[in-house]
């Protein structure tokens, strides 16, 4: 009789392993202030109707990784995908509290705020290295493309060969160029999306039924 | 004594002798001291995103406030990621690379073949 449990056990085992497919952790990457969790946001409560985190337009205010899991995207064409979606903070090479004092931030607060943003970005190049298996990456379409920190990022998305699906945020402002952030990575599917407005969004959830599949 | 900044440049036969850990060391140390490095080819990747983890873990407040880095974008001629390059399966490159301390390295221009850096004194 064991043995009968085991082999059924065994058979049911083997199963799980060859057509269960495992959910992936999409990361949202990508600098501070790009619109990150504004997006986050917008697919959470597009799909689960909750929200994932506050925004600020003062830069770091997201300084832990947030995830929000089973989120079930559906394309136009039928395509469906399970997902966490992981919002993540700003990246960054250099981060000085003084910054923060321009937004009216008391020294302390400043300061605070310094130390968790970089215990924050540390985390995030943790998260990338072992955890993530896609990545949404977010750019500001009134800014420059060519950053070192974008160049960086993406060639590291490349090198752990993740699928990333490149957004070019805040084509609702007057100064938005997406187009320069097609040429700048034209290796990649670039969305252009106003993630406060909502503009193109149903294309992104396409494209991301797509690339995460 | 003359005043001025000190600027190290790394051989890539020097850097390929190093661990990933021996190379992140030596650039942070270097520029910590308020030095300027500048690399003969760039980092790999995964060196790349331990560099910036391992300078997040060093910023101190009214202390170091990170690094400046600025690189030529991998050649391909086929944009900035080499859409060809890979297509024809060859391993892209990194090139020469500057290094320095965030509040004294500025970057003023950078386009496919010039890197215009400002640096003051500490």
């Amino acid at each position: 009789m064991n043995f009968l449990i085991r082999a059924k056990l065994t058979v049911s085992n083997l199963f799980h392993a060859f057509f269960h497919k495992k959910k992936s952790k999409i990361g949202i990457y990508g600098p501070p202030n790009a619109g990150k969790t504004t997006l986050a946001n917008r697919i959470v409560r597009d799909w689960t109707g909750d929200a994932i985190g506050p925004v600020s337009e003062i830069p770091h205010e997201t300084r832990r990784a947030r995830r929000k899991e089973n989120i079930t995207i559906s394309g136009s064409n039928g395509n469906s995908i399970t997902i966490d979606i992981v919002d993540t903070p700003g990246v960054t090479t250099k981060i000085d509290y003084n910054e923060f004092l321009e937004y009216g931030l008391e020294k302390d607060e400043a300061v605070i705020r310094a130390r968790e943003a970089t215990e924050g970005v540390a985390e995030a190049m943790h998260w990338l290295r072992d955890d993530i298996d896609g990545v949404i990456y977010m750019l500001d379409s009134t800014q420059d493309p060519f950053m070192q920190v974008n160049i960086m990022m993406i060639g590291i998305i490349e090198s752990r060969k993740l699928p990333v699906v490149i957004v070019a945020n805040k084509i609702d402002l007057p100064d938005a160029a997406p187009q320069r952030i097609r040429s700048a990575f034209p290796q990649h599917p670039v969305v252009p999306i106003s993630g406060m407005e909502g503009d193109n969004i149903e294309m992104l959830y396409e494209k991301m039924a797509e690339t995460f599949r | 004594m003359i005043q001025g900044v000190q600027i190290d440049f790394l051989s890539a036969e020097r850097m390929d002798r190093l661990t990933m850990m021996e190379k992140i060391r030596l650039i942070l140390d270097d520029v910590r001291e308020g030095n300027i490095v500048v690399l003969e080819k760039g980092l790999a990747p995964d060196e790349q995103s331990k560099l910036i983890e391992v300078t997040m873990m060093e910023i101190k407040p009214d202390g170091f406030s990170g690094i400046e880095l600025e690189t030529y974008p991998v050649k391909g001629g086929d944009g900035f990621g080499g859409f060809f390059s890979k297509l024809v399966g060859k391993k892209a490159e990194s090139r020469l690379t500057v290094i320095g301390p965030a509040n004294q390295l500025k970057t003023i221009k950078k386009d496919e073949n010039l890197i215009r850096a400002w640096v003051s004194s500490r």
